[in-house]
Protein backbone atom coordinates (compact mmCIF):
# COMPACT_ATOMS: atom_id res chain seq x y z
CA UNK A 1 0.00 0.00 0.00
CA UNK A 2 2.98 2.41 0.82
CA UNK A 3 4.76 1.42 -2.14
CA UNK A 4 5.76 4.66 -4.26
CA UNK A 5 5.18 4.57 -7.92
CA UNK A 6 8.02 6.49 -9.77
CA UNK A 7 7.73 8.10 -13.48
CA UNK A 8 10.29 9.89 -15.25
CA UNK A 9 9.11 12.81 -17.26
CA UNK A 10 11.30 13.52 -20.29
CA UNK A 11 8.96 13.77 -23.09
CA UNK A 12 5.17 14.29 -23.86
CA UNK A 13 4.66 10.55 -24.03
CA UNK A 14 5.43 10.46 -19.93
CA UNK A 15 2.44 12.99 -19.63
CA UNK A 16 0.35 10.37 -20.87
CA UNK A 17 1.80 7.68 -19.20
CA UNK A 18 1.83 9.51 -15.61
CA UNK A 19 -1.27 10.97 -15.72
CA UNK A 20 -2.53 6.82 -16.84
CA UNK A 21 -0.78 5.52 -13.76
CA UNK A 22 -2.11 7.64 -11.34
CA UNK A 23 -5.62 6.78 -12.68
CA UNK A 24 -4.94 3.51 -12.47
CA UNK A 25 -3.45 3.66 -8.78
CA UNK A 26 -6.68 5.93 -7.96
CA UNK A 27 -8.74 3.06 -9.21
CA UNK A 28 -7.03 0.50 -6.82
CA UNK A 29 -7.24 2.79 -4.17
CA UNK A 30 -11.52 3.16 -4.28
CA UNK A 31 -11.96 6.42 -5.88
CA UNK A 32 -14.71 7.09 -8.40
CA UNK A 33 -14.00 7.44 -12.16
CA UNK A 34 -15.02 10.56 -11.55
CA UNK A 35 -12.45 11.44 -9.41
CA UNK A 36 -10.03 9.34 -11.17
CA UNK A 37 -10.59 11.87 -13.96
CA UNK A 38 -10.00 14.41 -11.94
CA UNK A 39 -6.87 12.95 -10.50
CA UNK A 40 -5.50 11.91 -14.06
CA UNK A 41 -6.34 15.68 -15.36
CA UNK A 42 -4.30 17.20 -12.12
CA UNK A 43 -1.38 15.23 -13.16
CA UNK A 44 -1.32 16.31 -16.70
CA UNK A 45 -1.05 19.59 -15.71
CA UNK A 46 1.46 19.42 -13.34
CA UNK A 47 3.77 17.14 -15.69
CA UNK A 48 3.25 19.54 -18.61
CA UNK A 49 4.31 21.81 -16.53
CA UNK A 50 7.41 20.07 -15.93
CA UNK A 51 8.09 19.50 -19.42
CA UNK A 52 8.04 23.30 -20.04
CA UNK A 53 9.19 24.93 -17.04
CA UNK A 54 12.03 22.05 -16.04
CA UNK A 55 12.65 19.88 -18.96
CA UNK A 56 12.52 17.06 -16.62
CA UNK A 57 11.32 15.88 -13.73
CA UNK A 58 9.45 12.72 -11.79
CA UNK A 59 6.12 12.27 -10.67
CA UNK A 60 5.57 10.20 -7.59
CA UNK A 61 2.47 8.86 -6.83
CA UNK A 62 1.67 6.74 -3.84
CA UNK A 63 -1.51 5.57 -1.53
CA UNK A 64 -1.60 6.88 2.11
CA UNK A 65 -4.37 6.27 5.65
CA UNK A 66 -5.33 9.26 7.25
CA UNK A 67 -7.62 7.79 10.00
CA UNK A 68 -11.00 6.60 7.66
CA UNK A 69 -9.21 8.38 5.02
CA UNK A 70 -7.62 7.19 2.18
CA UNK A 71 -5.34 8.98 0.36
CA UNK A 72 -3.64 9.34 -2.95
CA UNK A 73 -0.63 11.94 -2.96
CA UNK A 74 1.06 12.68 -6.15
CA UNK A 75 4.48 14.53 -6.01
CA UNK A 76 6.18 16.45 -8.91
CA UNK A 77 10.18 16.78 -8.73
CA UNK A 78 12.32 18.95 -10.88
CA UNK A 79 15.69 20.87 -11.02
CA UNK A 80 14.41 23.17 -13.31
CA UNK A 81 14.91 26.99 -12.29
CA UNK A 82 11.99 27.39 -9.85
CA UNK A 83 9.30 29.51 -9.26
CA UNK A 84 10.35 32.85 -7.93
CA UNK A 85 6.80 34.34 -6.95
CA UNK A 86 4.78 30.83 -5.83
CA UNK A 87 1.69 33.17 -5.02
CA UNK A 88 1.62 34.35 -8.17
CA UNK A 89 2.15 30.95 -9.90
CA UNK A 90 -1.39 30.00 -7.86
CA UNK A 91 -3.25 32.59 -9.77
CA UNK A 92 -5.34 32.30 -12.41
CA UNK A 93 -4.58 33.52 -15.94
CA UNK A 94 -0.61 33.51 -14.74
CA UNK A 95 1.89 32.41 -17.13
CA UNK A 96 5.12 32.78 -18.16
CA UNK A 97 5.21 30.51 -20.77
CA UNK A 98 2.70 31.70 -22.99
CA UNK A 99 0.27 29.16 -22.00
CA UNK A 100 -3.23 29.53 -20.61
CA UNK A 101 -1.95 29.35 -16.80
CA UNK A 102 -4.33 26.92 -15.78
CA UNK A 103 -1.73 24.56 -14.55
CA UNK A 104 -0.66 25.51 -10.69
CA UNK A 105 -4.31 27.03 -10.26
CA UNK A 106 -6.31 24.27 -12.00
CA UNK A 107 -4.56 21.43 -10.40
CA UNK A 108 -4.85 22.90 -6.88
CA UNK A 109 -8.76 23.33 -7.64
CA UNK A 110 -8.98 19.70 -8.57
CA UNK A 111 -7.14 18.55 -5.50
CA UNK A 112 -7.59 18.66 -1.97
CA UNK A 113 -4.72 19.33 -0.59
CA UNK A 114 -1.69 21.23 -2.61
CA UNK A 115 1.63 22.54 -1.68
CA UNK A 116 4.08 24.15 -3.57
CA UNK A 117 7.67 24.66 -2.51
CA UNK A 118 10.10 26.02 -5.04
CA UNK A 119 13.00 28.88 -5.17
CA UNK A 120 14.79 30.55 -7.85
CA UNK A 121 17.46 27.78 -8.93
CA UNK A 122 16.62 25.52 -6.73
CA UNK A 123 13.69 23.59 -8.84
CA UNK A 124 10.21 22.99 -7.75
CA UNK A 125 8.02 20.24 -5.64
CA UNK A 126 4.61 20.25 -6.21
CA UNK A 127 3.00 17.85 -3.53
CA UNK A 128 -1.29 17.34 -4.10
CA UNK A 129 -3.49 14.87 -2.43
CA UNK A 130 -6.94 13.62 -3.20
CA UNK A 131 -8.96 12.02 0.01
CA UNK A 132 -11.58 9.60 0.11
CA UNK A 133 -13.53 8.47 3.22
CA UNK A 134 -13.09 4.26 3.66
CA UNK A 135 -16.81 2.46 3.73
CA UNK A 136 -16.73 0.22 6.46
CA UNK B 1 -0.86 8.01 -32.81
CA UNK B 2 -2.61 9.16 -35.39
CA UNK B 3 -5.91 10.16 -35.24
CA UNK B 4 -7.63 8.50 -38.53
CA UNK B 5 -9.52 11.20 -39.86
CA UNK B 6 -12.63 9.70 -42.44
CA UNK B 7 -14.44 12.01 -44.93
CA UNK B 8 -18.22 11.87 -45.23
CA UNK B 9 -20.21 14.04 -47.44
CA UNK B 10 -18.91 17.72 -46.89
CA UNK B 11 -17.64 17.07 -43.77
CA UNK B 12 -14.69 15.34 -41.93
CA UNK B 13 -14.91 13.48 -38.85
CA UNK B 14 -11.89 12.89 -36.55
CA UNK B 15 -11.92 10.16 -34.30
CA UNK B 16 -9.84 9.82 -31.37
CA UNK B 17 -9.56 6.62 -30.32
CA UNK B 18 -6.50 6.53 -27.59
CA UNK B 19 -5.01 9.01 -25.05
CA UNK B 20 -3.38 11.42 -27.04
CA UNK B 21 0.20 13.39 -26.57
CA UNK B 22 0.68 16.85 -26.96
CA UNK B 23 2.77 15.68 -30.24
CA UNK B 24 -0.17 13.92 -31.39
CA UNK B 25 -2.83 16.81 -30.64
CA UNK B 26 -0.97 18.83 -32.76
CA UNK B 27 -0.27 17.05 -35.39
CA UNK B 28 -4.52 16.36 -35.42
CA UNK B 29 -4.93 20.16 -35.58
CA UNK B 30 -2.57 20.22 -38.59
CA UNK B 31 -3.81 17.65 -40.57
CA UNK B 32 -7.73 18.83 -39.99
CA UNK B 33 -7.16 22.42 -41.14
CA UNK B 34 -5.02 20.80 -44.38
CA UNK B 35 -7.57 18.31 -45.03
CA UNK B 36 -10.25 21.48 -45.02
CA UNK B 37 -8.96 22.70 -48.16
CA UNK B 38 -7.66 19.55 -49.82
CA UNK B 39 -11.72 17.77 -49.47
CA UNK B 40 -13.23 21.53 -49.44
CA UNK B 41 -15.08 20.66 -46.00
CA UNK B 42 -17.84 22.76 -44.76
CA UNK B 43 -17.74 21.19 -41.36
CA UNK B 44 -15.46 19.52 -39.36
CA UNK B 45 -16.64 16.68 -35.86
CA UNK B 46 -14.01 15.70 -33.50
CA UNK B 47 -14.98 12.94 -31.37
CA UNK B 48 -13.23 12.79 -27.76
CA UNK B 49 -15.62 10.16 -26.82
CA UNK B 50 -11.82 8.15 -26.15
CA UNK B 51 -10.13 11.01 -24.97
CA UNK B 52 -9.33 9.25 -21.16
CA UNK B 53 -8.62 13.19 -19.81
CA UNK B 54 -9.06 17.13 -21.23
CA UNK B 55 -6.34 19.08 -19.64
CA UNK B 56 -5.28 22.56 -21.10
CA UNK B 57 -3.63 21.53 -23.68
CA UNK B 58 -5.97 19.38 -25.10
CA UNK B 59 -9.08 21.95 -24.76
CA UNK B 60 -6.26 24.69 -26.52
CA UNK B 61 -5.92 22.66 -29.22
CA UNK B 62 -9.71 21.66 -29.64
CA UNK B 63 -10.45 25.62 -29.47
CA UNK B 64 -7.57 26.57 -32.03
CA UNK B 65 -9.28 23.82 -34.41
CA UNK B 66 -12.44 25.08 -34.24
CA UNK B 67 -10.82 28.72 -35.17
CA UNK B 68 -8.70 27.43 -37.71
CA UNK B 69 -11.32 25.93 -39.31
CA UNK B 70 -13.88 28.82 -39.29
CA UNK B 71 -11.29 30.97 -40.72
CA UNK B 72 -10.76 27.93 -43.71
CA UNK B 73 -14.90 27.73 -43.96
CA UNK B 74 -16.18 24.59 -41.88
CA UNK B 75 -17.47 24.85 -39.08
CA UNK B 76 -16.45 22.63 -35.88
CA UNK B 77 -18.35 20.44 -33.79
CA UNK B 78 -16.57 18.66 -30.69
CA UNK B 79 -18.85 15.23 -29.73
CA UNK B 80 -18.52 13.12 -27.13
CA UNK B 81 -17.05 15.04 -24.11
CA UNK B 82 -17.98 12.43 -21.29
CA UNK B 83 -19.38 13.13 -17.77
CA UNK B 84 -15.78 12.34 -15.88
CA UNK B 85 -14.40 14.81 -18.20
CA UNK B 86 -16.39 17.64 -18.15
CA UNK B 87 -16.57 18.14 -14.66
CA UNK B 88 -13.17 17.83 -14.50
CA UNK B 89 -13.09 20.46 -17.14
CA UNK B 90 -15.15 22.57 -15.14
CA UNK B 91 -13.05 21.91 -12.06
CA UNK B 92 -10.21 23.26 -14.04
CA UNK B 93 -11.43 26.56 -15.36
CA UNK B 94 -11.42 24.91 -18.69
CA UNK B 95 -14.06 26.07 -20.84
CA UNK B 96 -14.55 25.38 -24.93
CA UNK B 97 -16.03 28.88 -25.50
CA UNK B 98 -17.25 29.76 -28.14
CA UNK B 99 -16.96 25.94 -29.79
CA UNK B 100 -19.31 24.47 -30.95
CA UNK B 101 -20.23 20.74 -28.59
CA UNK B 102 -22.55 17.94 -28.92
CA UNK B 103 -23.35 15.07 -27.41
CA UNK B 104 -22.77 12.24 -29.92
CA UNK B 105 -21.57 11.95 -33.44
CA UNK B 106 -25.75 11.66 -34.26
CA UNK B 107 -25.87 15.17 -32.62
CA UNK B 108 -22.75 16.66 -34.24
CA UNK B 109 -23.58 15.69 -37.71
CA UNK B 110 -27.23 16.90 -37.09
CA UNK B 111 -26.02 20.11 -35.95
CA UNK B 112 -23.65 20.63 -39.16
CA UNK B 113 -26.77 19.86 -41.13
CA UNK B 114 -28.94 22.78 -39.27
CA UNK B 115 -26.55 25.24 -39.80
CA UNK B 116 -25.89 24.18 -43.83
CA UNK B 117 -29.41 24.59 -43.92
CA UNK B 118 -29.48 28.01 -42.08
CA UNK B 119 -26.78 28.82 -44.60
CA UNK B 120 -29.16 27.85 -47.55
CA UNK B 121 -32.05 29.72 -46.59
CA UNK B 122 -30.12 33.26 -45.41
CA UNK B 123 -28.39 33.01 -49.26
CA UNK B 124 -31.97 32.16 -50.58
CA UNK B 125 -34.08 34.87 -48.50
CA UNK B 126 -31.09 37.14 -49.73
CA UNK B 127 -31.90 37.17 -53.43
CA UNK B 128 -35.50 36.71 -52.93
CA UNK B 129 -35.33 40.50 -51.29
CA UNK B 130 -32.92 41.11 -53.97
Amino acid sequence: MAEELLVAITSDLDVVSARQKGRELAAVAGFSSGDQTVIAAAISEIARNILMYAKRGEISLRTVLNGDLDGLVVVARDQGPGIPDVTRALQDGYSTSGGLGLGLPGARRLMDDFDVVSAPGKGTTVTMKKWRRRHA
Amino acid sequence: MEVPILKQGLYLIASIQSALTDADLSQLREALIQRVGKFRARGVIVDVTALDVMDSFAVRTLRDIAHMARLRGAETVIVGIQPEVAFAMVQLGLTLKGVSTALDLEEGLAFLDRQAQERIERTRGRIIRG
